[in-house]
């Protein structure tokens, strides 16, 4: 839990200096499902990646090839797009057992 | 040499905003601010003011499109009155909750209904709880320099507050009369220098302005603009007194005539300050003593200064040229009655209501006020709280 | 277009729309159409997509990103637009890179409450580009009807109750609205269709005057549906003839980019949400049938003006 800002110490005019500062959110902690890719099915076509609404799928590319899909587990709010879309069926919702 | 010219309050205010260097410029006509805005589309369209007019729909998209872009550090400008400002309300309080030095000058009109388009000051003061800083002028001459010191005290980055400069409707807006202009290099060096903003919008350090504040936050960044409410009661007379030494005409947070020994202090706002003057002068020479306060700041309140200078008097007499229905008199009745609570020395207080609707107030009514006032101070009471001054039965 | 990826992400995740959210899809998607050298700022409306970025202390913008109220994103882009002008007139514009100003309201803020600045703002010419998210009613507020609502959805102010099934009147032309000040650019997008939807927001970017982007903007929450179906409901809506994909060249060219020839019947589309579950009662046949005949006239409207309008050159800024 944060400490909350004094009024002194906050910049004026309701102003957020640090951009895109939710990616410390774990929004990973709403998931029921987890999306898990089989590698060996996926065929990169990045369509996983264009269709996340949190931008949670996660493209590591070699001179400018995509080679792997990865997902951002931190971020990951597990809706199910990404599988619903796969044309490969490359990746499977997985209970999230903790 | 500066040049003397006669202009009306709305030529006025066009004028200085020209000398100001302006960058954004968005208002939509309402009588009677609209010279203000027919004389800077001239001025733009001659080429004598480097600055965008955006045509706005409405005065709610005036004052979004000037504080937006005040967002980015430029020098913005809008005008409005009456159901305009009303139709604003919203975005006047957005505009100092996001602390853009927004300049706006309201030419004080009555709102309706019934629909009026003549003085008074009931369009300002509803405005007074928005967090912006309020100058009353009372000739064309203040109003013409208060547009030069709004800009200093706006955007002065220990206040970053919107300012409004009020100047009464058609009384001001559409007389002519004499003003000292100062010469442009002049006006430049005494304005601060742009950008305007505290952190100006930028792609390399790219900000959110105007978030959402939970009941965790919110009331945070309303201490942050009493703070600066507070800090601008020591940057006004500064950028007053800077003021005087440019142009050589005295400005403070009010303009007293023979207050020292007087029994009755009148305070008002506005034009009318000028004929209780006139008048007080008149009775002063037949030794009646008599003195007024035309009061300049409204917000922030100058108490510590009108302290000083009306706790000597028998009796003050508060003009508010609004009604604020249902209370126990007008905005200014109300303040000063609280200035004066805790103090040993309370002069009676008693409040006028006038003017509502461009109503007149001649000399005779403000020599009838004076009597008033002296009245009360023999006596030792105050008949009624609130008198209405020129309203027939 | 030449596409290198991964694109930057200028809404960082982390942020708090729901699970699914078309909306965040839709912008996500639609900033991707930003070139390196390009710079955006946006003015976004009060809304789900204001709402769930900008929770002090935390942004999810990575770009500048201005907030003022719900019916002014059209005005406070406008100011922006103006005041990036004069500055650079007076040489006090730092930055290099091509700032594009975009403003973003939800069809709340757009149909309804924001209609009078977006005229008034595209009535002006401002250059900037104006997208419009639309979830189909005020979600943010608790899914109340606006005029984007479709004809006999569910709403909570126009429920299905026993006396009226859901809204009774059809959608507002929100396109149309925008092609009658004969803007450069008028555009209907689908985050199902996310190529077409970059490069109408490209074609947006280039357009030298305003351009508007509509784009369908499916809710789990507001459409009751299961979050994983927003891109196949956000598809289906297209293939269904219900949310046709089209552009309009200054207020005169049609261009239909993604005709349907053979549509789906209409109930696919409807069966998928709870707000037309009462649209699978026998006696509201009748309705289904009216808003498919509404919907096909449309839609062939369109293919008509489409072929009428053929022949008109697409301007050089059309081409990605």
């Amino acid at each position: 839990m944060s400490k909350l800002l004094g009024w002194k110490e906050m910049p004026i005019g309701t102003l957020i200096l640090k951009p895109g500062s939710t990616e410390e959110v774990k929004t990973g902690d709403w998931r029921t499902f987890k999306p898990v890719i089989d590698h060996n099915k996926c065929t990169r076509c990045t369509l996983c990646y264009y269709y996340c609404p949190d931008g949670s799928i996660m493209l590591k590319t070699e001179n400018g090839k995509v080679v792997k899909v990865d997902v951002d587990y931190y971020h990951c709010k597990g809706c199910g797009i990404c599988a619903k879309i796969c044309p490969v069926k490359a990746i499977s919702m997985v209970e999230e057992v903790r | 040499m500066p040049k003397i010219v006669g202009l009306t309050g709305d030529e006025a205010v066009a004028h200085a905003v020209k000398q100001c260097d302006v960058d954004v410029i968005a208002a939509y006509p309402i009588t009677p601010q609209t010279i203000i805005v027919e004389t800077l589309g001239d001025f733009i369209a001659n080429g004598e003011l480097n600055a965008e007019m955006v045509h706005v729909e409405s005065e709610h998209s005036a004052l979004s499109v000037v504080t937006a872009a005040a967002l980015t550090g430029a020098r913005v400008f809008t005008a409005t009155c009456s159901q305009g400002l009303a139709l604003m309300f919203e975005i006047l309080y957005i505009t100092s909750g996001v602390r853009a030095p927004v300049v706006m000058a309201i030419a004080n009109r009555a709102l309706s209904a019934p629909i009026n388009i003549h003085a008074d000051h009931s369009d300002s003061m509803a405005a007074r709880d928005s967090g912006w800083i309020q100058l009353y002028a009372e000739n064309v001459q203040e109003v013409y320099d208060l547009i030069f010191m709004a800009y200093k005290i706006a955007e002065n980055k220990e206040v970053l507050l919107p300012t409004m400069v009020c100047l009464d409707g058609f009384t001001l807006t559409h007389t002519l009369e004499r003003v000292e202009m100062l010469d442009d290099d002049v006006a430049l060096k005494y304005l601060p220098k742009k950008p305007t903003y505290a952190h100006p919008i930028s792609i390399e350090e790219p900000a959110t302005y105007g978030s959402l504040a939970l009941p965790d936050y919110y009331f945070e960044f309303k201490i942050q603009q009493e703070f600066a409410m507070n800090r601008a009661k020591e940057v006004i007379p500064k950028a007053m007194e800077e003021f005087t030494k440019v142009s050589g005409r005295e400005y403070y947070v009010y303009n007293a005539y023979a207050t020292d020994d007087a029994d009755v202090i009148v305070i008002s706002l506005g034009s009318t300050s000028g004929t209780m003057r006139s008048v007080a002068k008149e009775l002063r020479k037949k030794g009646i003593k008599v003195g007024t306060v035309a009061l300049r700041v409204y917000r922030p309140f100058p108490a510590k200064e009108l302290k000083e200078v009306l706790s000597g008097a028998k009796v003050i007499v508060t003009m508010d040229r609004t009604l604020s229905f249902g209370a126990l008199g007008g905005p200014l009745f109300e303040d000063l009655r609280s200035l004066f609570y805790d103090e040993d020395r309370r002069p009676l207080i008693a409040d006028v209501v006038y003017g509502l609707g461009g109503r007149d107030l001649t000399p005779s009514d403000a020599k009838a006020i004076f009597e008033y006032g002296l009245e009360i101070a023999k006596t030792g009471h105050i008949p009624e709280l609130v008198k209405f001054v020129g309203v027939r039965e | 277009m030449s596409i290198s990826l991964p694109k930057p992400e200028y809404l960082a995740p982390g942020h708090a729309a729901c699970q699914g959210c078309g909306a965040t899809l839709a912008i996500r998607q639609a900033l991707m159409a930003l070139r390196p050298d390009e710079a955006a700022i946006v003015v976004v409306a009060t809304g789900c997509l204001e709402v769930v970025t900008t929770i002090y202390p935390r942004t999810s913008w990575r770009i500048p990103f201005v907030h003022l109220a719900f019916e002014n994103a059209a005005a406070g882009a406008s100011g922006i637009e103006a005041a990036l002008r004069v500055l650079e007139r007076k040489g006090l514009l730092k930055e290099k890179k091509k700032i594009h100003v975009i403003a973003i309201g939800g069809d709340g803020g757009t149909f309804d409450i924001g209609l009078q600045a977006l005229s008034g703002a595209l009535e002006r010419g401002h250059k900037f580009v104006y997208i419009c998210y639309d979830n189909e009613a005020y979600m943010n507020t608790g899914i109340q009807r606006s005029g984007a609502t479709p004809y006999r959805a569910w709403t909570t102010t126009t429920p299905v109750g026993s006396k009226i099934p859901g809204k009774p009147q059809f959608k507002k032309n929100l396109a149309g609205i925008a092609a009658a000040h004969e803007i450069p650019y008028v555009a209907t997008a689908s985050p199902g269709y996310h190529v077409d939807l970059i490069n109408k927001m490209r074609r947006a970017l280039n357009a030298p005057g305003p351009a508007l982007l509509h784009i369908l903007a499916p809710c789990p929450t507001g459409w009751r549906y299961d979050p994983s179906l927003t891109v196949e409901i956000a598809r289906l809506a297209v293939q269904t003839r219900f949310f046709p994909l089209y552009e309009i060249i200054y207020g005169r060219k049609y261009v239909v980019t993604m005709p349907v020839p053979k549509p789906r019947p209409i109930t696919d589309y409807l069966k998928l949400q709870g707000r037309y579950a009462h649209m699978l009662r026998p006696e509201m046949k009748k309705d289904v049938e009216r808003l498919e005949k509404v919907v096909n006239e449309f839609y062939e409207w369109l293919m008509k003006m489409s072929e009428v309008t053929k022949d008109l050159p697409l301007p050089s800024w059309y081409h990605v």
